[in-house]
């Protein structure tokens, strides 16, 4: 079950850097009270598998809890697996030991989402961004130019390291979390929301800085977003996340003009554009219901119980399909795109 | 810009359901007063939709509180509003009170913190309606379950015994439309109606607001910081920066012909969604001003690309331009007819931010 169609790999033609193979992440429900059994389990990360390739952006999207953000710390290593493998550049992760793993946490580094929580209120941001070379090792060998060098390439006055995270804006506090990231010339950044929380003209700045940045470094970046807007901007490929699986991918142009999956085609008609006139004359797809529970997901197909092909569409024969069979993620369905829908169709939806 | 008259309603002497005028709030702190809104003036027609644009910190909250007379008592109040020909500042608790859910109501960003945790959904609406209303309990309960199915909440006979926590996040805030429209307003004021929510929960709670809408015939007021929403869902709109008016227009020429650098910025810098990665997004430099003490001249002229000497001196007046439904606040509007934003904007390496 690989993300990588054939039509991805002729685009981006770099070799894979990062890739996992059937991620599963189960956290324990406890009980409450004294004994805290464990009475079920969230399954939050289901069966994943993708290949981040070298240079190129895969962003990682769905709505909240789909498991897009466990899915980016299981990659990290941040967080234990309970089953699968990630490996980088050959290098299988997840049986390494602390120590092990070390030398690869300099190449695999991480933004967060929220710039204010991200950042040690105490440390100057000369500190904060030092750290990571001190943490391995690096800080004596020209440490201190290396930390004004990354302000200016973030776009940061380097005069200015001596202040605290208070003193910035959370546009120039994303810069700051992004410059740290940089200290030790990672090769994959793993980008977690990183623009959600900033206002729309800041929020362009950071997009433009982490595209100047992919071509003057040669960066790959797994970008987790649930904005289709943002990935549309700076994705090369896109896999769409739906209650811990995949459930389609595609490069941009695929996935955008001709999504196959109900559950893709309603996340992109859901997503209201800044024209007036299209807006006037587009049909939305809505969904009704809410995400069923991580704990008990439905069999089968997991979009199943809100999916409107499911509910409009198909016959009691066909249905029974979607119930009793998990969709495999495959290229051979209908469609440009690589998909985890028994009766998926494309459908041009901008 | 639809102006729909209902003939069954009263007051229809005058146009203009809402009318702001030159309304200012400021908040005392340590380091001098905060003007957090610095004269705002509109005036909503019935049934009309108006939508208020602007990043953190523009004022368009605030505005929508000074209304609904919800700020706290140190907040400073200035110019008027009338609701319905009534004036609404200056009223006693018990007055506004009388007003306000019925007349003119209000739907907030975090269904959460605007529903009360410990009674049910139902209570709550019946609440609303009793309030305004001397009808029995048992009528006002039905009406909450009539009114919860008109927002689409699926088997209303029984979610209107549910408590707050047993509902969706999109649930919950159709349950907030649903009390906001409990009377039939004149006026619904929705802040910021859906930024906590996924997308395709937004699309499901912005078809409720359309029904509320059309089933109340009330005017709207949409506050949000994303595009997108304002341009699926009003006549007219209204972009706030440093606490005033930067542009007025309808919508269509708002979007299609911005005659304000910062709104002309603002577009510039949206990714889209129905376009290809070609072009540069076009950030604007820089942070909005402080509120405390804000230098004389346009309040956007340090972040502005086209700022000439004039524009540090002079603060600019919101004043018409070429047609009577269109206004901006710039020396130097004529010079964005047929701009794009990249004609004005740099798009290239990431500039140095100046520490505000």
């Amino acid at each position: 079950m690989t993300v990588t169609t054939e039509t991805a790999a002729a685009e981006t033609t770099g070799q894979t850097v990062l890739s996992a193979r059937n991620l599963v992440k189960h956290f324990p429900v406890r009980s409450k009270g004294v004994l805290r059994r464990k009475i079920g389990d969230v399954h939050a990360v289901c069966d994943v598998s993708l290949d981040l390739n070298e240079g190129e952006t895969l962003a990682l999207v769905g709505e909240s809890g789909c498991g897009k953000s466990t899915t980016a710390r299981l990659l990290l290593g941040l967080i234990p697996v309970t089953s699968g493998t990630v490996s980088y550049n050959g290098t299988e992760l997840t049986s390494l030991s602390r120590n092990q793993m070390r030398p690869y946490r300099a190449e695999l580094q991480i933004v967060f989402q929220d710039p204010f929580a991200s950042m040690d209120p105490r440390m100057t941001i000369f500190e904060i961004i030092a750290e990571p070379l001190r943490v391995h090792g690096l800080f004596a060998n020209g440490g201190r130019q290396r930390v004004r060098d990354l302000m200016s390439v973030v776009g940061l006055n380097p005069e200015h390291v001596n202040r605290y995270p208070h003193e910035f804006s959370g546009g120039q506090r994303q810069r700051i979390g992004i410059a740290r990231a940089l200290a030790l010339n990672p090769k994959v950044l793993v980008l977690d929301e990183p623009v959600s929380a900033l206002d729309v003209s800041i929020q362009a700045g950071v997009i433009n800085l982490l595209e100047d940045l992919q071509e003057e470094l040669g960066l790959s970046y797994l970008f987790v977003s649930h904005d289709l807007s943002v990935v549309r901007h700076i994705a090369d490929r896109v896999a769409v996340m739906y209650l811990g699986r995949i459930v389609e991918t595609g490069t941009v142009s695929e996935i955008f003009a001709g999504a196959s999956h109900p559950y893709t085609q309603s996340l992109i008609s859901a997503v209201p554009l800044p024209d007036p006139r299209k807006e006037r004359s587009r049909k939305r797809i809505l969904l009704t219901g809410d995400v069923p529970s991580p704990v008990t997901p439905p069999s089968g197909c997991r979009f199943r119980t809100r999916c409107p092909k499911f509910a409009n569409e198909l016959t009691e024969e066909q249905q029974k399909s979607c119930i009793e069979e998990i969709p495999a993620l495959s290229a051979d369905r209908d469609g440009p795109t690589t998909s985890a829908c028994h009766f998926a169709a494309p459908v041009k939806l901008l | 810009m639809t102006i729909e008259i209902d003939a069954n309603r009263p007051d229809t002497e005058s146009e203009y359901v809402l009318d702001v005028g030159d309304l200012t709030v400021d908040f005392p702190s340590d380091d001098g007063p905060v003007h957090a809104v610095r004269g705002v003036s509109y005036r909503l027609r019935r049934g009309e939709a108006l939508g208020i644009v602007g990043e953190s910190g523009s004022g368009k909250s605030v505005t929508s509180l000074a209304i609904m007379g919800l700020l706290p008592r140190s907040a400073k109040v200035g110019g008027t509003v009338h609701l319905l020909g009534q004036s609404m500042l200056g009223l006693k608790d018990e007055e506004i009170s009388r007003i306000r859910g019925n007349k003119i109501s209000m739907i907030f960003q975090d269904p959460l913190t605007s529903l009360n945790p410990v009674y049910t959904v139902g209570k709550q609406l019946a609440e609303a309606v009793l309030v305004h209303n001397k009808i029995g309990k048992e009528k006002a309960r039905q009406r909450a379950i009539e009114l919860l199915d008109v927002v689409g909440i699926p088997n209303p006979q029984q979610r209107v015994d549910a408590y707050p926590h047993e509902m969706s996040g999109g649930m919950r805030q159709r349950a907030v439309i649903a009390i906001a429209m409990a009377n039939q307003p004149d006026v619904i004021i929705a802040d910021e109606p859906t930024t906590a929510l996924d997308v395709t929960v937004q699309a499901q709670v912005m078809e409720a607001l359309e029904t509320a809408r059309k089933e109340t015939g009330a005017a709207m007021v949409l506050i949000t910081h994303d595009l997108g929403v304002i341009a699926g869902h009003v006549d007219r709109v209204l972009v706030m920066y440093a606490g005033k008016p930067v542009e007025t227009a309808p919508v269509d020429d708002l979007f299609y012909s911005p005659r304000m650098p910062y709104t002309l910025g603002l577009l510039g810098s949206l990714p889209r969604m129905d376009e290809n990665r070609e072009h540069r997004l076009t950030p604007i430099k820089g942070n909005p001003p402080s509120m405390v003490n804000l230098p004389p001249g346009c309040p956007f002229a340090p972040r502005c690309p086209m700022v000439q000497d004039v524009c540090v001196q002079n603060e600019p007046e919101l004043l018409q331009i070429e047609v009577p439904s269109r206004a901006a606040a710039c020396h130097f509007h004529e010079q964005l007819v047929d701009v794009e934003a990249t004609d004005v904007y740099d798009t290239g390496d990431p500039e140095s931010e100046e520490v505000a």
